[in-house]
C-alpha cells in the first residue's frame, strides 16, 4: 500500500510539474530573468503548493504515525551552517544555467528529449561526487581519531 | 522590471502548484515522508538507504507522468536552452549543490517552507539568489 501510494504521489507530483510549467526549462529561465521580460508564473506554483501543504504538514508534525501506520519522519535540524548556504548557492547557479531542478530532471526523463538524459547523468555524477568526498572525509576523520 | 504578460500563465501555474501541494501532503500523511527529490535520488546511490524502494517508486511515478500525459493530451511546451556542455555543467552543479545543501526546490522550497523550517527558508533564498544572479549574468552581462 505504501509503495502504491508512493508511486501515485510521484505521478501526481510529476503531472503538477508538467501542468505548472516548472518542467519547461525555458519557462523557469523566464521566471529567473528578473530584469528581462519577467514571467512571474512560477511564483504562483510555489504559492499554490505551499498553500495546500501548510495544514497537512502542521498535522503531520503532531503525529508519530502516518494514516497508513508508517513512522512520520520529518527533518529535525534547525541550524544554519555553511554547507546549507554554499550548497544551495551552487545549486542556484546550476538552476540558472539550465532552468532544471532535480524534480523536473526526473520527470523530463519520461519526455524523450536527449537533453534530459545529459542533464540527469550530470546530476547523478554531481551527487555521486558529493557522496565520494563525504565518504573520504569520514574515513579520514576515523583515521585521525 | 517588465512583466511579460503574454507568457504569464497564472491559472495553470496555480493548478500545477496545487497538484504538487496535494502530492507532497498525501506523501507525508500516508507515507510519513518528506517529498524531497534530492534525498530520493541520493537514496538510490546508497545500497543501504532506508525506504529505498518507496523512494524509487515515487521517482518512477514522476518519470511516468509525461508518458501518461501523452496518452491523453498533447505534451505541454518543453524548450531547452543552452548547449550540451552548459547542460552538463548545470547538472553537475545541481547534483553536487543539492547534496551539499541537503535539498532542492521540493524538499526545501515546498516541504520545508510548508513546515516553516528556518533552514529551508535560508536554502530557498540562496538558490533563488543563485538562479537570479546566474540568469542576469548570462543574459544581460554576457548577452548570451
Amino acid at each position: 500500500m505504501l509503495r502504491l501510494m508512493a508511486f501515485l504521489c510521484g505521478l501526481l507530483f510529476g503531472s503538477g510539474l508538467l501542468v505548472s510549467g516548472l518542467a519547461n526549462p525555458a519557462k523557469v529561465l523566464a521566471f529567473l530573468d528578473l530584469t528581462g521580460a519577467w514571467d512571474p508564473s512560477l511564483a504562483l506554483v510555489m504559492a499554490g503548493a505551499i498553500g495546500v501543504a501548510l495544514l497537512p504538514f502542521t498535522l503531520a508534525k503532531q503525529r508519530a504515525r502516518s494514516l497508513l501506520g508508517a513512522p512520520i519522519q520529518l527533518p529535525t535540524r534547525r541550524d544554519i551552517d555553511r554547507p546549507l548556504v554554499i550548497g544551495s548557492l551552487l545549486f542556484g547557479v546550476g538552476w540558472g544555467l539550465a532552468g532544471i531542478c532535480p524534480g523536473p530532471a526526473v520527470t523530463l526523463l519520461g519526455s524523450g528529449y536527449w537533453q534530459a538524459y545529459v542533464f540527469f547523468a550530470a546530476l547523478l555524477a554531481g551527487s555521486f561526487g558529493y557522496e565520494f568526498l563525504e565518504r573520504r572525509q569520514a574515513a579520514a576523520a576515523l583515521v585521525r581519531s | 522590471m517588465t512583466i511579460d504578460w503574454s507568457n504569464f500563465t497564472p491559472g495553470s501555474a496555480l493548478l500545477g502548484g496545487i497538484m504538487i501541494g496535494v502530492a507532497v501532503s498525501a506523501f507525508v500523511l500516508f507515507n510519513g515522508r518528506v517529498a524531497g527529490i534530492t534525498g530520493m535520488i541520493a537514496s538510490q546511490l546508497q545500497p543501504e538507504a532506508e525506504g529505498r524502494l518507496e523512494k524509487l517508486l515515487f521517482l518512477l511515478g514522476m518519470a511516468a507522468a509525461p508518458l501518461l500525459w501523452s496518452l491523453a493530451n498533447a505534451m505541454p511546451a518543453i524548450a531547452y536552452q543552452g548547449s550540451w556542455p552548459q547542460l552538463l555543467i548545470a547538472g553537475l552543479l545541481v547534483g553536487f549543490g543539492t547534496r551539499y545543501g541537503s535539498g532542492c526546490t521540493s524538499g526545501h522550497g515546498v516541504c520545508g517552507l510548508s513546515r516553516l523550517s528556518p533552514r529551508a527558508l535560508v536554502a530557498t533564498l540562496c538558490f533563488m539568489a543563485g538562479g537570479f544572479a546566474t540568469v542576469f549574468v548570462l543574459r544581460h552581462w554576457l548577452g548570451g
